[in-house]
């Protein structure tokens, strides 16, 4: 097995997700199949090959630091599932 | 031919001569709509009010004499991209609610055309999909094939061009999900080259492949809508300031000077006979147009599957952490602790597939993980994107089919994601390279369903693929083809 049940647990958790423990399992057969396909990428020499993490050659994008119209704090609350008219609410943190 | 069915270049024909106006145009479409959406369910959202008072507006345009190349043509718009005040879903339970407080760039360059937007329609959740099963509102079918798949992650985009219940449609594409809806769909699709069109408003799958692209009735039409959407965007870093072509310029009926390479590797083992039947009947056709053939090899093409499903998992695992229950969308209100708000808003708002992913991202990413796969994949990428380079010195454009096999059949890979993500094989190392690719029809298999063949270019050079595509429809005459609703 590439990824144990606990593993697959902890990355949950990490990620701030719940599974219940029929998903842990049905999760850890499928990441199974897909991380043991993806060894594949193991049969080829990537010795000294560049990483690409971008599809064009792009360098920084920089802009004057203008300032512009920006959302209005009604229209930035509106979708909130719950604020007090100012800021966005959450369960007590401290 | 009813109004519903006809293409946005002779549309524009009957609006300028005002034999038609937006108003009749918008109320055929949505009586088309009410008539065969019970049976494709393409739509998550439909506007009907708003789309008739966008409509009324363009007429009031176009009597002015104002009004650009869109004025009055009613389109769908594929749910991950924010329109103003419409509610915009991704497919997911976890944006129920939301409705954007802004338009997304290409939407506005859209209305700033003077398109009539009908609503917003099916998608795989956050885009995460081939066959548009994993929607939070319900799957759509083939208009072609009612029980089969329509593909994905655009799906509504295609079935409601397909089944007239649009005049075009926008989706996007992160491994190829314009074009493989497309190519199931019977239309055309382009994904255009990483940077071409401005991802401002678009709600982020995997940002370094994503890119929005039109999907149409033909070739005229997808130009006419990549026209409207491209350029330069302050908003999106990553767009390119290069100036945007009249893509309708390029259309040409031959292929004289062009040089078409066909890769190998996408006639392997696993391909349908049909399907290899139907695009070999393609190449002959582009090379009697007067296109030079020489075979080309993509060496790493078999990778292109493995690369994918790393790097835009990992790239999700971070974008969709901001649904968090915090700023929008839904949140479990019965948690009265933070971490715990979280997870539950998370895991009842995200449907399995994100889940998965968001899951496979954070593992590829995790302490000790990170070289053996993400970077791995990253180099992997570098070494597919080279393969064109190669390739590019050599030809102008690359043919292939789209998909292995035509549509599968609604339930018939639910349960072993992996062969869905094999499906992808012949689409998903464009993305990774950042290059445009269409999908453009080319046969019906016996079973009825469509089949689409494949042009790749280099970045930039969407006028090849736009030439080959429209020597190659008016060779095939299968525009005119319908799926009997």
């Amino acid at each position: 097995m590439k990824i144990t049940p606990e593993e697959v647990r902890h990355v949950a958790r990490l990620a701030r997700l719940s599974l219940s423990e029929a998903e842990v399992e049905k999760t850890t057969l499928q990441l199974d199949d897909i991380l043991s396909y993806v060894e594949k990428l193991g049969e080829l020499d990537t010795t000294g090959v560049l990483p690409m993490t971008h599809a064009l050659d792009i360098r920084n994008a920089f802009r004057a630091d203008e300032t512009s119209a920006s959302l209005p704090q009604r229209e930035a609350l509106a979708n909130g599932p719950a604020h007090n008219g100012e800021a966005f609410t959450v369960p007590r943190v401290i | 031919m009813e109004l519903h069915a006809l293409t946005i270049h002779a549309l524009q024909k009957l609006l300028s001569s005002g034999e038609i106006s937006s108003l009749e145009l918008t109320r055929a479409v949505l009586d088309r709509i009410d008539a065969v959406e019970p049976r494709v369910n393409a739509y998550i959202t439909l506007d009907r009010n708003g789309a008739l008072a966008q409509a009324g507006a363009a007429d009031d345009r176009r009597r002015r004499g104002e009004g650009g190349s869109l004025c009055g043509i009613p389109l769908s718009i594929k749910d991950v991209l924010c329109t103003k005040g419409l509610r915009t879903t991704a497919g997911s339970r976890i944006l129920e609610p939301f409705i954007p407080p802004y338009d997304a760039t290409v939407v506005e360059k859209l209305r700033a055309a003077g398109a009539v937007i009908l609503g917003k329609v099916s998608m795989d959740e956050f885009a995460m999909g081939s066959a548009n099963e994993n929607c939070a509102y319900g799957v759509p079918k083939n208009p072609w094939a009612l029980t089969h798949v329509c593909g994905g992650s655009s799906g509504g985009s295609a079935a409601s061009v397909a089944a007239d219940e649009c005049i075009a449609s926008l989706g996007s594409d992160t491994g190829g999900s314009i074009r493989q809806p497309a190519s199931h769909c019977g239309i055309v699709g382009i994904k255009p080259t990483y940077g071409r069109v401005s991802r401002f408003g678009l709600l982020a799958y995997a940002s370094s492949l994503d890119q929005v692209g039109p999907l149409a009735k033909d070739v005229r039409d997808a130009a006419i809508m990549l026209n409207a959407i491209s350029g330069y965007d302050p908003r999106d870093s990553t767009s390119v300031n290069q100036p945007v072509p009249d893509y309708t310029a390029a259309l040409a009926t031959d292929c004289t000077g062009l040089t078409i390479g066909i890769p190998k590797e996408y006639f392997g083992a696993g391909l349908d006979p049909e399907v290899e039947q139907a695009v070999r009947k393609g190449i002959s056709l582009l090379a009697k147009a007067g296109a030079k053939i020489v075979e080309i090899s993509l060496p790493h093409t078999e990778y292109g599957v493995a690369a994918y499903y790393i790097i835009a998992p990992a790239e999700a695992s971070s974008n969709l952490a901001r649904y968090d229950g915090v700023r929008y969308g839904f949140r479990d209100h019965d948690q009265h602790e933070l971490l715990e708000m979280y997870r539950q808003s998370r895991s009842k708002g995200f449907g399995e597939e994100v889940k998965r992913r968001i899951i496979i991202g954070t593992y590829a990413l995790s302490s000790g993980y990170y070289d053996a796969y993400y970077k791995k994949a990253s180099q992997v990428r570098a070494l597919i994107a080279q393969d064109y380079a190669r390739a590019f010195a050599q030809c102008d454009l690359l043919v292939s089919p789209v998909t292995p096999a035509p549509a599968w059949k609604i339930g018939a890979k639910v349960d072993d994601p992996l062969s869905v993500y094999l499906s992808d094989i012949l689409t998903i190392c464009t993305n990774l390279a950042g290059l445009p690719g269409m999908s453009v029809p080319c046969g019906i298999s016996t079973a009825g369903l469509p089949i689409g063949l494949q042009l790749q270019a280099d970045h930039f050079a969407e006028e090849k693929i736009f030439r080959a595509a429209y020597a190659l429809e008016q060779r095939l005459e299968l525009a005119g083809n319908k799926p009997k609703l």
